[in-house]
């Protein structure tokens, strides 16, 4: 078994498997039976300052969309910040903190933008010896009204303003987590760092209506007839998660930054993926709320497999595959590919037909036995007819060697690399060559 | 309970009626909501799918299916009764095991196919619970046509000819419509009165007179028929049965298998249905396989089906092969009966074992004997009367083409006519085609 001990930020956990800010980590005992079932760590439920709780619907605070067999794709709420009175949580994190010292506890926190009361509420929570914290700019809906949550996160200066605040105010490490309702999230993470943040962790939830009923025409969750706009998670994020992580990871400002990777990690796979795109470790959510605190031993069992297979420690793997996210003009025009349909592996469904016949290039052809064969004098190599395909590895993409025509093109493939930028169509490059 | 599998003789009330009613209850319970989503769910809505070309009445399958993955069964029926009115029945009786869901890709890919049946039946079922009719008839054309028989093919031509605005008289023989989806598929396959449900369902179409107990031949002549209508439509499937002409046929005890399941069909009580200890049929299709189970559902000690060819010539599929073993049918392949045993009452039967030797069988000499009180006869069907002046051939009405027979301005379709297999879903087609046809030549 691979060795799955983390350290991020000096923080140690015996796994990079944290569970992130949300209803499991709100209170003692979710987070005692999730230690239990073997996190390494959580980041407790976000705080907000002493005070009238916070009050949350009492309607539905979820809405989901699912996949085949109502398996949970994407999930949806509207649910605020913790409703519990500060002091309680405060005594509840000190006591698991305590009897739980080999995990790793983060305190989420999300006061509103004024120094005092950051000032306020730091000593407090610097009292139970947890870990450290995570500033929550990322909540898109409730909060955000008030000026707190996303409404922070989607303006850099007040990262940078408040990251930098609490640095002057506690000796824990400080996260900024992000909200990925911006459309450049190099912004909010380089102003975290300019802030002396010691970390970033991402995404936090995406602005989404998750369906309306088309009975009522009140959105959903429905409250009464009405709804408002959630924060969507699970597993429909996570590419969009992935490329945020790789984005901050190869930013030249923000480059060896650590991060904590989260949106829609389900799987040890998923997990990994996030790894190699530069997070140092991971949090979870969805997946444990949709099938409980048990999947965190897949997830450990998987990672080990997969390390030890590829003989690598946990740590080669972070960032590994960081190097190889490119801009698209850099991208090897000379690499050609075609596809290559398995006949014996092919079930004659004919979706590759119809998808290159009706949206695509017309380069599969179909014989009155049902016999699907790629014509590689049209097949421009888009990968649909492999997307589409129902049968694991019946359609491949064969690379074409040195040497051969493209029949496509009647050029001779060549293994000589040339991309975008020396390309004779682009504007750019001619007049460079000028 | 009087008596028990063990009472020798052909007695009723063999098995508890509890257990009577749990064996003839539906064979495959039908789909949940949930069920039928995540069944659906298995469709890759293939491109131009070999399951359309599968099902004799080229039903749109993938169409439907996205349909209920889409919520919306009510059009899935509706992609159904478009091509296939009997959609309903077809749902339960049809041989999907060697039409659409053997031709399904996934039947391919992992030997599971998508449950399309049971797809159809959830569509066709709603549509039907809720009393909807989703066709209406086109403004009335003033075209009389007389169709013979209600059964499947009967059933389709007058629904499609009514549709199109003709007015219909429709003829069975039987004091009830609805053909052999009435007397002979077999009761677990559609159970709750459904043939008689589906029948007044059809009807709604309007523009349908159903008069039954009117057989051609007897109570019909075709010349009057024609006489009196602008077209004639015969679909009135075989109503006479082939002999075995073995000695000790007439013995008591020996019956046609086709009869036993009529008697099956329409009994109020099944406790009251009589059936031997030892029950042996004779045949290999699907009558003989009805025949058989429902034996073994009512009680019989043993049932034993005997068939003169190997289990790969069997006509009946090898799923239906497989569904009377479950129930404890013993098959004998390759034998032939050559003696009816017994004295007045059937006591057994000799049987022969056989060889084939080109294209005939002969026997080989070696025989046994089964002891049988009772013998059910399945070994085809003929017509039971040869209308004048029509052609015949291999004893079945000559049509070409969408039914067209020898007469002007007669068709025919179904078990009745020449060509297709006789399945209620091909005589579904059959008379959906003809009266496409005959409409067109009324019209034209």
């Amino acid at each position: 078994m691979a060795d799955l001990s983390s350290d991020f930020l000096g923080i140690k956990s015996p796994n990079p498997f944290w569970l992130a800010s949300a209803p499991p980590t709100d209170k003692a005992y979710n987070v005692v039976r999730a230690f239990e079932a073997g996190w390494g760590g959580v980041v407790w439920k976000t705080l907000g300052e002493a005070g009238p709780p916070i009050v949350n619907v009492n309607g539905p605070r979820y809405g989901a969309i699912w996949g085949a067999d109502r398996r949970l794709l994407g999930l949806n709420n509207i649910e605020l910040i913790t409703d519990r009175p500060l002091e309680v949580n405060l005594r509840e994190i000190k006591q698991v903190k305590r009897d739980w010292p080999d995990r790793a506890m983060i305190v989420s926190l999300m006061v509103p933008c004024e120094e005092q009361a950051w000032k306020a509420i730091l000593p407090l929570v610097e009292e139970t010896g947890a870990d450290g914290i995570e500033l929550n700019f990322g909540c898109p809906h409730g909060m955000s009204e008030r000026g707190m949550g996303a409404a922070v996160g989607q303006v850099p200066e007040y990262i940078e303003m408040v990251a930098r605040w609490c640095k002057q105010n506690t000796r824990m490490p400080v996260i900024v987590k992000l909200t990925p309702n911006i459309t450049d999230i190099r912004y909010p993470a380089r102003a975290a760092k300019k802030g002396g943040a010691d970390a970033v962790s991402l995404i936090n939830t995406i602005s989404s209506i998750i369906g309306v009923d088309l009975d009522d025409f009140s959105p959903q969750p429905s409250i009464d007839g009405k709804g408002s706009h959630g924060g969507y998670c699970g597993p429909a994020v996570k590419p969009i998660a992935l490329n945020m992580v790789a984005e901050i990871a190869r930013d030249a400002e923000t480059r060896g930054m650590p991060i904590s990777g989260i949106g829609g990690v389900t799987t040890w796979r998923d997990a990994a993926e996030f790894l190699a795109l530069g997070a140092g470790n991971v949090q979870v959510c969805t997946a444990a709320m949709t099938y409980g605190f048990k999947i965190v031993q897949e997830m450990i069992s998987g990672l080990s497999q997969y390390l030890d297979h590829h003989d690598m420690a946990l740590s080669d793997l972070i960032g590994r595959a960081v190097p190889n996210v490119t801009d698209w003009q850099y991208l090897n025009l000379n690499y050609v590919t075609k596809a290559r349909i398995d006949q014996d592996a092919c079930i004659k469904c004919g979706r590759c037909y119809a998808a290159c016949e009706d949206t695509s290039h017309q380069a599969i052809s179909m014989s009155p036995e049902r016999v699907f064969e790629v014509m590689d004098d049209e097949c421009v190599a888009c990968n649909l007819c492999v997307n589409v395909c129902p049968v694991d590895n019946c359609i491949t993409m064969e690379r074409m060697p040195a040497g051969a025509v493209d029949l496509r093109t009647g050029a001779v493939v060549t293994d000589v690399p040339a991309d975008w930028t020396t390309h004779p169509n682009n504007p750019a490059a001619r007049t460079a060559a000028e | 309970m009087t008596n028990s599998p063990f009472t020798p003789g052909i007695v009723p009330a063999r098995l508890d009626g509890r257990v009577l009613q749990e064996n003839f209850a539906d064979l495959h319970a039908p789909l949940d909501a949930h069920e039928a989503l995540v069944a659906a769910d298995r469709c890759y809505f293939c491109h131009d799918a070999p399951c359309i070309t599968a099902c004799p009445t080229t039903i749109d399958i993938p169409l439907f299916i996205r349909q209920i993955a889409t919520g919306t069964p009510e059009a899935a029926a509706k992609t159904i009764f478009d091509q296939n009115i009997l959609g309903g029945m077809c749902a339960r009786v049809c041989p999907t095991e060697t039409l659409c869901e053997q031709a399904c890709v996934r039947e391919a890919a992992e030997g599971k196919p998508v449950d399309i049946g049971r797809l159809q039946r959830y569509a066709t079922d709603r549509v039907m619970a809720a009393g909807v009719h989703p066709f209406s008839r086109a403004p009335q054309t003033g075209k009389r046509v007389a169709v013979v028989g209600a059964g499947p093919a009967g059933l389709a031509c007058a629904h499609r000819l009514a549709m199109k605005g003709h007015e219909i008289d429709l003829f069975d023989a039987r004091p009830k419509g609805g053909g052999l989806n009435e007397y002979g598929i077999a009761t677990y396959k559609a159970t709750d009165g459904f043939a008689g449900a589906e029948l007044d369902w059809l009807m709604q179409i309007g523009g349908i007179t159903l008069h039954t107990g009117r057989a051609l031949g007897r109570d019909l002549s075709l010349d009057g028929l024609c006489a009196d209508y602008d077209a004639v439509f015969l679909g009135m499937g075989l109503g006479g049965v082939n002999a075995l002409r073995t000695a000790g046929e007439d013995r008591a005890g020996v019956l046609d298998a086709v009869d036993f399941i009529a008697d099956l069909r329409q009994a109020d009580d099944l406790a009251r249905l009589p059936v031997g200890r030892n029950v042996v049929v004779i045949g290999g299709g699907m009558t003989a396989i009805d025949a058989a189970v429902q034996s073994k559902l009512l009680g019989a000690e043993s049932v034993t089906v005997l068939y003169r060819r190997d289990r790969a010539a069997m006509p009946a599929s090898r799923y239906e092969q497989d569904l009377a073993a479950s129930k404890g049918v013993r098959f004998v392949f390759n034998a032939m009966p050559i003696a009816i045993l017994g004295n007045g009452a059937v006591t057994g039967v000799t049987v022969e074992y056989t060889r084939a030797e080109g294209k005939s069988l002969i026997g080989t000499g070696e025989t046994f004997d089964i002891p049988a009180d009772q013998i059910l006869k399945a070994i085809g069907q003929t017509l039971a009367t040869t209308p004048e002046e029509l052609n015949i051939t291999g004893g079945k009405i000559a049509v070409t083409g969408p039914g067209r027979t020898s007469r002007k301005g007669v068709w025919a379709g179904g078990d009745c006519a020449s060509g297709g297999e006789d399945l209620t879903v091909t005589a579904v087609a059959e008379g959906r085609d003809a009266a496409e046809d005959m409409h067109d030549r009324l019209m034209g």
